[in-house]
């Protein structure tokens, strides 16, 4: 198995000699790529569905429908942004079902412009997280995420929580780079506008 | 801005945008909490959904039973 570490694209990534190998039915290989990549697929899951039943089987169906694929998977992208754009689909298909009424697209309310504009100004306390305790902190960020919509929510995980970088996001959730860029910048803003109230800098202290 | 956030942004541009943010609170308020926003996710979202070994095995165990059920089409 090959074992060059790849921070350069032009090295070999380890990913490629798995999948390799699993498609030509290792399924030591297989196991090897659920293991490296199960908890980011969960926790993207998790991000965009806002729920943990559904995170869970989105995993499966994510790696099961993978393994369906993979014969599809030519190499062109890394293996990891294409698991990533299935993770991310079943995600907004499960959102679909559960709302059951209207569509949950990428473009789906992505229209609004609510938050993006900036309006509150006051400077924050310089500690956020020390203010908190973690589990507050944590229910706070929890509330504030799941209030985004959808698209914006699955931009912002990939980017800003998952650090894919903005070409594998943008390759990932089937937009252009600068529709990638443009709501993330929406995203940001709005989480920034929603966080806002509970970080005010309390009278008095200067920032 | 996103360009400004991820540090990606031309030097001249960069050079305009700290001028700007010298002169405007607003702008200045903004860039800085938005920048603490992203901050304060990146440090907590990592942790916020961890998935249990136990669970981590089961899942993979039913993935790997799934796969073997579906016979992958050749083509």
């Amino acid at each position: 198995m090959a074992t060059i570490q790849s921070p350069a694209t032009e090295e070999i990534h380890p990913d490629v000699a798995l999948v390799a190998r699993a498609k030509e039915g290792d399924e030591a290989a297989f196991e090897q790529l659920i293991r490296q990549y199960d908890r980011q697929i969960f926790r993207i899951a998790r991000h965009i569905t806002q729920n943990k039943e559904d995170a869970e089987d989105i995993v499966q169906d994510t790696f099961l429908k993978a393994y369906q694929k993979l014969h599809q998977f030519q190499g062109n992208s890394k293996f990891y942004t294409w698991l990533v754009r299935i993770a991310v689909n079943e995600s907004l298909m499960r959102l679909r079902k559960r709302r059951n009424s209207k569509t949950v697209s990428m473009d789906e309310d992505v229209q609004t412009e609510e938050g993006s504009v900036p309006r509150d100004f006051a400077d924050w306390t310089p500690d956020p997280e020390q203010q908190y305790g973690q589990g507050e902190l944590g229910e706070i960020l929890r509330k504030t995420i799941a209030g985004l919509s959808p698209g914006f929510r699955s931009v912002f995980t990939l980017r800003d929580v998952e650090n894919l970088s903005t070409e594998e996001t943008a390759e990932a959730l089937g937009l252009s780079v600068p529709a990638v860029k443009s709501r993330l910048l929406r995203a940001r803003l709005q989480l920034r506008e929603r966080l806002s109230k509970h970080m005010k800098v309390k009278d008095g202290m200067t920032k | 801005m996103t360009d400004y956030f991820d540090g990606t942004v031309s030097e001249p541009l960069l050079a305009e945008i700290r001028l700007h943010m010298a002169e405007c609170s607003h702008c200045e308020v903004t860039v800085n909490t938005t920048q603490q926003t992203i901050h304060i996710y990146r440090n907590q979202e990592i942790y916020a959904y961890e998935l249990p070994e136990t669970l981590r095995d089961k899942m993979r165990a039913a993935i790997m039973e799934k796969c073997r059920c579906s016979k992958p089409s050749r083509k």
